[in-house]
């Protein structure tokens, strides 16, 4: 039985799982205050992965025609078209933060809902406006749940602290599509096994960039080892700041966070909420060691009390 | 740019990254304007009177850079006392034939130049697009002008400037364009504030703008901006055109136009150019300054690249054997001569006009109506299916058991699957490999065009007919390779590098070619790409191993200079403008010019160089005469000549506006090309009646997702279900007013066609209040078509057909509609729909709105053989 170690807290994954000469951990930074919502990183990855479509669906949530992280779509690009109260912008970003957790006045998150965007504000009261993109992809959490619950050996932990499934061992059980705390592992349709970002498991192995991050124009994503990644991040973020930007933050650059910190982390403009993103995620199997210390309890002492019970019984 | 231009976009983001502020206009919030420090929305068909409004501010607050605009531009020189601005004319300029709707140019000539070339008449340069001529120069002058350096005479240039932008204050931009006048002031600070001799600006556009009746006067507003700021000629400013595809640059160069022959040679025409020294004094101008002295030579060894061993000096080097135009045979007035059945057969490469070009349903009747069809293409598409699938065979205006045209589709090869260039907007040569074979039969265009005419010319051996001749003297010998006998790309950029006739010797530069026939060269301007026997557009050096102009990466035309005009990027006495923006200057101890980059002027005139009396050619350009394409050496901020609408950009409405020129009388570009023909129709505006029928103004353009008119996204799943259905965009006002529901279906309709699209209600579109009234924009992507994986109407289909006057560009991003929610009806019903909105806005079918619109009489001033005078309200 592992020790609790390895379900919780701060971590190098490749070592743990066993690499004894693993290299740096790689993973990425999605810069999103660079984003330019282009969707090259959606096509690169299905074109180098094989990736079958995922439906001509006209969505209706702004640009967004994929709408999320599924079998068939392993990076995903948000759209976010936000009205922000007008005369609180004028630089792209800059502006006093927005109260509260998602800013003032209605608020458009790229999902399909009862009121198109925008209704109910004429153009008298209409509002300075924004439009957050973000490519979202698997986080290769530090502990990741689906790998723990992977009953086959499927998921594993690659030599480059990434989290991978072996698409000739999933047996199709789908456990590991409940365990995820952000929703991004799933099953294909007709096909019944889990697939998701395997950061270019094969390309990495050869020294190359994984596709997304080799197509992406604009350097919104960054592909290296992630202590590198963790410093720049944090650098961009001040930058950010100094330029009057004081809503850009990081998510998932954290080791000590719920699941140990993201391979894969980003730096956003608003609250994680408004992308999609679970704002305190937590690895699910982070308490199994407690479930498994308390189901043993409760199974000792019911079989106590059984025995107790016939004990008792023949006296 | 980064909805259309994505992986160039990077070079603006890097910038934002080192603190550049980037403005963005456009009708619609667009990914550029998420990214972009300030967005303006601006009601389409309006940016002459943003940019005059520029142009007023820095000549307002004397911000022009006026040691730069004194010396390098025309700014001092003094124009005829015949010339009569718009402020006189009610919008017209002096010299306007109402006959021809077109000008005549000889009172816009510089003082003393009235006769001047390019003087005359221009309806016929109108029909033969001759603005195109001046991609690579400008027009001429003859001798030297007359000018007042202190800018004070009423009739100088800079005056005249001032006269003519007056009115185009912060209030009339808001007025106009729905520009904030905060927001308009915003960016023409920075603008002036980031140019100077610290700081250059780069202004970038995309051929959205050219898609206008007035398309080069927005270009040409945006390079009097850059004159008076002194852009031109200096690192990191400029005008930067992001072309549609990736070689447009290229097929301008070595051109796909009817118009031009390569290295922008004119096509030669039937009445004026009957021999060859009428077409190459036409070229050269005898006696005019500058660099078109050497014309002779560039045509002669390019006729010689044409028919080789048969062309010789004593045979016009086979001038006979050139085509000729007879007027204007551009893509639209072609389109009509097929309606007509005027055209027999047409070749289609790389092209979808069934989708991609204004007014589908008549580029659709027309191609039902050839004997053949060719259609080269990746993708089965609309343009070799119409005849099937069409919308016009559900309406039942094609039927495809009786239609005609028999279409032949033959599969091309991509651009991984054959060698050869690109040219890019910087004028730069990438070679590229070839990554795969071709599948199937899919073949290049090379082997296509190469083994034609090596079949053609089989067929025809052998003939006595002179009309043969042509063909058969060709010189038609290139080298092939591989199982399919591909010929040799490399060969062919050979040819068009040129050589030496009797050794093979490839030319180094332009500079070697020769008018006796000893040379052959294919496209002069491309002279010096295969230099040394080199092929120096593959030249792939690591910018990290050269320095920032990066020469030894590809290859530009002309003779790898990387900035035009860099002359000006010293002051007129040759010393770099300052340490900052230092690129080329004057060494007095070597006596030469150096730099970073290839010098555009003649490396050992010094800065101090004046002509002598009676110089001609290029001596008589002065060594502070930067623009040496011009006649006069100096940067245009007015054109006396060369532009056929007018010698300063003025603002006019679209072709079809909802509302009346807030300006002037004269609503829309007077010298517009219109064609009266009845498949063609325009949505009338003010002062027309009935332009509330078509209340609505549209404009469409690109996602990032689909590329042009489909045929390489909508046939491909990944990029397919990105943007998988036809939509409108839409205001949350413009929903509620015309009862649209988000997601729901809504038809729009214009004189010509009416389609369907979903609906997208978003704060990305914004109602504009403009001159008093509000103005509702909505916004299309035109990539739609009837075949791939997915379908929808087209939205080029809801335009008619009006062109610039300059170049025949149709104005196919601005136009007028009508929305209504729901499906459109399908069948017969559909054109009843459309005829039903004619009736009531009292559209005749090719028949022409009016033309001159102006509310005061005309100045007087030379028109030709038209009046000169007249009580010009025609409306």
């Amino acid at each position: 039985m592992p020790d609790g170690n390895s379900l919780y807290g701060p971590l190098d994954p490749a070592p743990d799982a066993g690499w004894t000469s693993a290299g740096p951990r790689m993973g990425f930074f999605t810069d999103t205050s660079v984003c330019i919502g282009c969707k090259a990183c959606e096509v690169a990855c299905k074109e180098w992965n094989a990736v079958p479509e995922s439906g001509f669906d006209l969505l209706g949530m702004s640009y967004d025609n994929t709408g999320a992280l599924t079998a068939n779509s392993w990076r995903h690009v948000a759209f976010v078209e936000q009205p922000v109260p007008a005369g609180h912008r004028s630089a792209p970003f800059a502006g006093t933060p927005p109260d509260g957790p998602s800013g003032v006045g209605p608020q458009f998150l790229g999902m399909p809902g009862a009121q198109p965007p925008g209704r109910g504000t004429g153009a008298a009261e209409r509002t300075d406006f924004r439009w957050l993109m973000m490519s979202d992809v698997c986080k290769h959490c530090t502990h990741a749940a689906c790998l723990d619950v992977c009953p086959t050996g499927s998921l594993f932990r690659t030599e480059f602290g990434t989290v991978v499934v072996q698409e000739d061992i999933c047996n199709g059980c789908g456990y590991c599509i409940s365990a995820c705390p952000y929703g991004v592992i799933d099953q294909r349709k007709g096909d019944g096994r889990a697939w998701k970002c395997t950061l270019c498991y094969d390309r990495l192995g050869a020294g190359m960039t994984p596709a997304c991050a080799q197509a992406c124009p604009t350097e919104s994503i960054q592909y290296g080892p992630l202590d590198e990644l963790r410093d720049r991040a944090a650098q961009r973020v001040t930058a950010l700041h100094d330029r009057g930007v004081p809503e850009a933050r990081l998510y998932g650059h954290d080791p000590t966070d719920g699941v140990g910190g993201d391979g894969a982390f980003f730096l956003l403009l608003d609250e994680p909420e408004v992308y999609g993103l679970p704002p305190d995620p937590v690895v699910t199997t982070r308490d199994l060691p407690r479930m498994w210390r308390r189901a043993g309890l409760a199974a000792l002492v019911m079989t106590a009390a059984a025995v107790a019970a016939f004990v008792g019984g023949s006296s | 740019m980064a909805e259309a231009h994505p992986v160039g976009f990077q070079w603006v983001m890097e910038a934002k990254r080192r603190g550049a502020k980037v403005f963005h206009v456009d009708p619609r919030f667009t990914r550029t304007s998420a990214v972009a420090d300030t967005y303006l929305p601006i009601r389409a068909g309006t940016d002459i009177a943003l940019l005059g409004g520029v142009v007023r501010y820095i000549l307002d607050n004397e911000l022009d850079f006026r040691e730069y605009v004194l010396a390098y531009t025309n700014a001092a020189t003094i124009v005829s006392e015949q010339f009569a601005d718009t402020e006189d004319g009610d919008g017209l300029f002096s010299g306007y034939d109402p006959h021809t709707d077109s000008y005549v140019q000889t009172s816009w000539q510089y003082a003393g130049h009235e006769q001047d070339s390019g003087s005359g008449h221009t309806a016929k340069e109108r029909d033969g697009a001759a603005g195109l001529q001046h991609e690579s120069h400008g027009a001429q002058v003859s001798g030297q002008t007359a000018r007042d350096e202190t800018l004070q005479h009423p009739r100088c240039v800079y005056q005249i400037l001032r006269r003519h932008f007056a009115r185009y204050t912060p209030e009339m931009v808001e007025r106009v364009c729905g520009i904030p006048r905060e927001k308009f002031l915003e960016l023409a600070r920075a603008w002036a504030e980031n140019s100077g001799r610290e700081r250059t600006g780069a202004l970038v556009y995309s051929v959205g703008w050219t898609q206008h009746s007035v398309g080069v006067q927005y270009i040409r507003t945006g390079a009097i901006i850059q004159l008076l700021l002194g852009n031109m000629g200096r690192p990191g400013g400029g005008i930067l055109a992001l072309r549609g595809h990736a070689s447009i640059q290229g097929s301008t160069d070595i051109p796909t136009l009817f118009n031009l022959l390569p290295g922008y040679l004119p096509m030669p025409h039937h009445a004026d150019h009957p021999t060859f020294d009428d077409w190459v004094d036409s070229i050269r101008h005898p006696g005019q300054k500058g660099f078109w002295g050497n014309a002779r030579a560039y045509a002669a060894s390019l006729l010689k690249a044409y028919w080789g061993d048969a062309a010789t000096p004593e045979n016009d080097f086979c001038y006979d054997h050139l085509p000729r135009m007879t007027g204007d045979h551009g893509t639209y007035q072609q389109v009509l001569n097929m309606i007509d059945g005027k055209i027999k057969g047409y070749f289609l490469l790389g092209q979808n006009p069934a989708v991609g070009s204004a007014h589908g349903r008549a580029q659709r009747l027309g191609m039902a109506n050839l004997d053949w069809l060719v259609v080269r293409d990746l993708f089965m598409i609309e343009s070799a299916t119409f005849w099937k699938n069409g919308p016009e065979v559900a309406t039942g205006e094609i039927v495809p058991q009786e239609c005609r045209t028999e279409v032949f589709f033959l599969p091309a090869a991509s651009h991984v699957e054959k060698e050869g260039t690109f040219t890019q907007t910087q004028r730069l040569l990438q070679w590229r490999e070839k990554a795969v074979e071709p599948p199937g039969d899919a073949r290049s265009e090379l082997w296509f065009f190469y083994h034609l005419g090596r079949r053609l010319r089989e067929k025809l051996a052998g003939s006595a007919h002179r009309r043969d001749r042509a063909l058969l003297d060709l010189a038609w010998d290139y080298p092939t390779h591989g199982p399919l006998a591909e010929p040799s790309a490399e060969a062919v950029l050979r040819e068009i590098n040129g050589y030496d006739v009797s050794t093979g010797r490839p030319l180094a530069s332009f500079a070697e070619a020769k008018d006796d026939g000893s040379t052959a060269v294919g496209c002069w301007i491309y002279s010096g790409v295969y230099a040394d026997g080199v092929n120096q557009a593959a030249r792939r050096r690591s910018r990290h191993e050269q320095d920032w102009v990066a020469a030894e990466w590809g290859w530009a035309w002309p003779a790898n200079r990387r900035t035009l005009y860099n002359r000006a990027s010293a002051d007129p006495q040759g010393r770099p403008w300052s340490e900052r923006k230092k690129y080329v200057w004057w060494d007095p101890q070597a006596g030469e010019w150096t730099g970073y980059d290839v010098p555009d002027f003649e490396r050992t005139k010094p800065p101090t160089y004046r002509p002598p009396q009676g110089a001609s050619g290029p001596a008589a350009l002065a060594g502070d005469d930067p623009f040496v394409m011009q006649g006069d050496g100096k940067g245009w901020l007015y054109a006396p000549s060369g532009v056929l609408d007018g010698p300063l950009p003025t603002h006019y409405e679209p072709a079809e506006s909802p509302m009346r020129n807030p300006l002037y009388g004269q609503q829309a570009n007077p010298t517009r090309k219109v064609y009266a023909h009845p498949v063609n129709s325009v949505n009338p505006s003010p002062p027309q009646e009935h332009s509330a029928v078509f209340p609505y103004v549209f404009t469409v353009s690109r996602l990032t997702e689909h590329h042009t008119a489909g045929a390489m996204s909508r046939t491909v799943s990944p990029l397919a279900e990105l943007q998988p259905e036809m939509f409108v965009e839409v205001s949350p006002e413009l929903a509620a007013e015309a009862g649209l529901t988000h997601l729901g279906w809504a038809h729009l309709i214009s004189g010509r066609a009416v389609i369907e699209a979903k609906v997208l209600v978003t704060d990305r579109l914004t109602p504009l209040r403009v001159d008093g009234r509000v103005i509702h924009q909505l916004w299309l992507p035109y990539h739609f078509g009837y075949e791939g994986l997915v379908t929808g109407d087209s939205a080029n289909d809801l335009f008619g057909i009006t062109l610039d006057p300059n170049v025949l560009i149709q104005e196919s991003k601005v136009g007028t509609c009508d929305i209504l929610p729901g499906r459109r009806p399908t069948g017969p019903p559909l054109r009843d729909l459309v005829d039903d909105y004619r009736r009531r806005a009292g559209i005749v079918p090719g028949e022409r709105p009016p033309t001159v619109t102006t509310r005061v009489r005309r100045p007087a001033g030379r028109s030709g053989d038209g009046p000169r005078e007249k009580g010009a309200d025609h409306a």
